[in-house]
């Protein structure tokens, strides 16, 4: 275990070193010299460790772009059933997952704007892929109204206001097509649920979701790292203390 | 409204490895050449931010903008063919370096067999072993032909490797070792010994170790940084064409680069290609490039597309099976596959690189007999370790939960406990399967889309079933406490990742009737035409297909060399 220290206090140091030396033929080769120059740089100091010295900093990123606050609470509350918190650690809410979700539909994606989404639009078969002329962002506003309206529906109140189970009960019976919707497909709203909530577990804590990287350390995700050479070939298991692109800085 | 550029001795379409290649070899032998990329400018600074799995994996960052030019897709001729609206089963290449800059860096040769799949097959088992409708052909080529050029483009690449026991003979080994063995190659390597099969270390792209290639060009070793297969390497270690052949084309001074560049027809007259015609996408201007020689390397799909919006070459037609262009479209077949999970072993699966595992030909081509079998081919079975990233991998056993709290307990748990074996089956094609016009749907600048035709067949569905079967049987030996493996392999379905080896529309053969291209790549209809890349593929082997492109992109440039001294067709 004593190696599993020596990566946590030195992780940086040691990385850097070899990546010099393993590099240093490109160095001072011919092709990729400029670029290894300004990688290297990688790893200096940064002011995280003066931020963490002082107080609780105010997470100016936990604001909302998109959704309005009661779905806000209606995304975090079914991305905490999709991913709840339990004892391995926090769920989806805890990690950030509902900001996450709210800026992705805030920006491009949401857009759709690099998907193909020219007319004419028919339904196709499922092999073919999804032929909606809805965007993401619509499907997702469609979606939780639809949600919140099955839940009374079912059970006589708001998606926010059920128990667990109850929720579990709505949100399968989205993901299984038991629910009567027209507009959108009942179970693609949920397919975009569920990959969205993954994403803001295990995306970079850059875009918002995966606070502190607790959603990586559950699993033992090392994150970012610059190279694993040195343990490529081990055939213990290494509990390495995770990176994000913020350490790139 | 056009405006016309002086003239140059070669235009390339695309440029990528097919590209990039030519672009090297033609301007070493002092050729004028201008290459045109719809794309943009890369370089290895881009990588400093690139271990972002959602903005590269997800996002699709270095892949072709779908909205701006997709293809649509029918299973049959039947249905009604629609857009790939998003990204699924295969992804396009776009910017300089073009596929080449994200590639895993698999770096396999095809068979002996499969340059003569046909002959050999009759051969081996009869006439009757081949469906009336599967349109297998020789390639006009042959293995002990094309060995010099693979052995070009591997050591063009500095390809790290170790001797395929069931592969074809070669002229000279490797020019770098084999990649580490990580503890699941180990266990693989050998539970196939113990079923008595042949394992060796997957050829890799991602340099085991530094390496200065002919031309001079010097890469740093791979750092295992598990980042690899949709991102760019930060290193400059896996061999991309923005590392390799094209900074050795432009130091010629001969490279004329021009990104942006967006080629919509090849201008022809008199049965010779006169240009091309492109739009500069950052301006919209119209622009026509003269050239003596044209060479299309803008990948499977842009290649036919090209040639059947500038009405160069004969139209493919499925109802006769007539004329080439669009004809023998084929894939791969690789989710013939199995996972195994294991109760009390851990893995770092985290770690890893592009083209790092074992693999075994054992059931590849015709290594084994097919008598009793219901197809031809087959395909690798290998074990790798690209890197587990966390969004895109959470292995659960097939019968658990997908969401909720026993999802996330699964997924936790068996995320570095889990390993599969996967499958390269080769694709054969079809009377049926094709590429052409698409009649309603259109691109950015109101072109037809291409659209393809295209579904599994029998051959397919016994080919999967045979190689999941045979990836469990090794997953067994490993000592997995669980194993799922494909049951049935269902229809083609192009929203989910499968891989980017498309293959044929431009065929290569030694019959001006059956195919479009000699085995130089030039086109039978136009001789000082060449179209380049996987698009010359009469079949897709059980294998990775850029060795194979880049081979005959090596081949091609040393054609059109010859071609702009002598002129003529060249076979
Ligand atoms: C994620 C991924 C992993 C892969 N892994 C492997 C692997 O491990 N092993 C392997 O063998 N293969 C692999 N491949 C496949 C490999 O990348 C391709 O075979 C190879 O890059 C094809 O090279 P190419 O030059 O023919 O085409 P491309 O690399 O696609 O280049 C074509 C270029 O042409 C440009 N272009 C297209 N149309 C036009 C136009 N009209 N005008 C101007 N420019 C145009 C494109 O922008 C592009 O840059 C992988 C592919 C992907 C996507
Ligand atoms: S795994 Fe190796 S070759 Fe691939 S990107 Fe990382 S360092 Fe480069």
């Amino acid at each position: 275990m004593t190696e599993d220290k020596n990566e946590k206090s030195g992780a940086e140091n040691l990385s850097r070193r070899k990546f010099i030396r393993n590099s240093s033929y490109a160095v001072g080769g011919l092709a990729v010299g400029g670029v290894l120059g300004s990688v290297i740089p990688w790893g200096t100091e940064n002011d995280d460790q003066k931020q963490q010295a002082g107080k609780q900093i105010k997470n100016y990123n936990h604001a909302l772009m998109f959704f309005s606050q009661a779905e806000f609470q209606t995304v975090q509350a079914a991305a905490e059933r999709i991913f709840p918190e339990d004892e391995n650690g926090p769920g989806a809410k805890e990690l950030g997952v509902g900001f996450y979700i709210d800026h992705q539909m805030a920006g491009s994606y949401g857009f759709n704007a690099r998907d193909y989404m020219v007319p004419p639009f028919f339904h196709g078969e499922k092999e073919q892929g999804y032929q909606g002329r809805l965007k993401r962002r619509e499907i997702f506003k469609i979606g939780l109204r639809e949600m919140q309206n099955y839940s009374h529906q079912k059970f006589k109140k708001g998606f926010t206001e059920l128990s667990e189970e109850q929720q579990d009960n709505v949100l399968s019976d989205f993901a299984e097509d038991k629910v009567n919707v027209t507009t959108i497909s009942a179970s693609g709203f949920f397919d975009l649920l569920r990959s969205t909530t993954l994403e803001g577990v295990y995306s970079d804590p850059l875009y918002g979701g995966n606070i502190d990287m607790e959603g990586w350390k559950m699993r033992n995700y090392p994150g970012d790292q610059m190279n694993y050479t040195d343990i490529i070939e081990d055939d213990k298991f290494h509990e390495i203390e995770p990176r994000s692109l913020r350490d790139h800085m | 409204m056009v405006k016309k550029l002086p003239k140059t001795d070669v235009v390339i379409v695309g440029v990528g490895w097919g590209g990039g290649i030519i672009a090297s070899e033609l301007t070493k032998q002092g050729l004028n050449v201008v290459g045109l990329e719809k794309g943009q400018e890369r370089q290895t600074e881009d990588y400093y931010m690139v271990h972002d799995e959602l903005r590269y994996a997800l996002r699709y960052e270095l892949m072709q903008d779908l909205s701006k030019d997709t293809i649509t897709f029918r299973g049959n001729e039947k249905m009604r063919a629609l857009p790939m609206r998003q990204y699924g089963s295969f992804l396009f290449g776009d910017g300089l370096g073009g596929a080449g800059v994200h590639w895993n860096g698999q770096t396999f040769r095809f068979l002996p067999y499969d340059f003569n799949i046909r002959s050999q097959t009759i051969e081996r088992y009869g006439k009757g072993k081949i469906p009336t409708d599967m349109t297998i052909q020789d390639w006009g080529i042959t293995y002990d032909e094309i060995e010099p050029y693979y052995d070009k483009f591997e050591k063009m690449a500095g390809i790290s490797g170790e001797e395929n026991p069931l592969g074809g003979k070669r002229s000279d080994k490797y020019p770098t070792g084999p990649m580490k063995h990580t503890p699941s190659m180990k266990m693989f390597k050998k539970a196939t010994e113990n079923l008595k099969y042949h394992p060796y270390t997957i050829p890799s792209a991602n340099l085991s170790e530094p390496y200065t290639n002919p031309d001079g060009i010097a890469r740093a070793a791979c750092q295992y940084c598990a980042f690899c297969e949709r991102f760019g390497c930060e290193y400059g270690a896996k061999a991309d064409p923005v590392v390799t052949v094209i900074p050795v084309a432009k130091k010629t001074g001969k490279f004329d680069l021009r990104t942006h560049s967006w080629v919509r027809r090849v201008l022809h007259k008199g049965g010779r290609a006169t240009g091309v015609l492109y739009t500069d996408v950052t301006t919209g201007e119209e622009i026509e490039q003269p050239a003596d020689m044209v060479v299309l390397t803008s990948y499977v799909f842009n290649n036919v597309k090209l040639l059947l919006n500038s009405k160069v070459g004969r139209p493919y037609d499925s109802s006769t099976g007539t004329g080439v262009i669009g004809k023998n479209y084929a894939y791969q077949v690789v989710k013939g596959a199995a996972t195994g999970y294991f109760d009390d072993k851990k893995f770092n699966t985290f770690a890893g690189a592009g083209a790092l595992g074992m693999v075994i030909d054992d059931f590849n081509g015709d290594n084994f007999d097919h008598t009793n079998l219901n197809f031809i081919h087959g395909g690798y079975l290998a074990l790798t370790q690209t890197g587990a990233r966390p969004i895109a991998n959470n292995p659960i056993p097939s019968d658990s939960p997908t969401w909720g709290k026993e999802f996330k307990q699964n997924s936790l748990k068996y995320i570095n406990q889990t390993l599969s074996i996967g499958a390269m089956g080769a694709s054969m094609p079809y009377k049926q399967h094709y590429l052409d016009l698409d009649p309603v749907y259109k691109d950015t600048f109101g072109d037809p889309l291409i659209r393809m035709t295209y579904d599994f067949r029998d051959q397919d569905r016994e080919l999967a079933k045979f190689t999941a079967k045979k990836s469990k049987e090794i997953l067994q030996e490993m000592g997995a406490d669980k194993i799922d493996s494909m049951e049935e392999l269902g229809p083609y379905n192009i929203t989910t990742y499968q891989s980017t080896h498309n293959t044929g529309g431009v065929i290569m053969g030694a019959d001006p009737d059956t195919s479009a291209v000699n085995n130089y790549l030039q086109m039978w209809d136009m001789e000082n035409l060449f179209v380049v890349g996987a698009s010359a593929f009469p079949h897709n082997g059980g294998y990775n297909p850029t060795d194979t492109v880049g081979a005959l992109a090596y081949r091609a440039a040393e054609g059109i060399v010859k071609y702009s001294k002598n002129g003529g067709m060249l076979a």
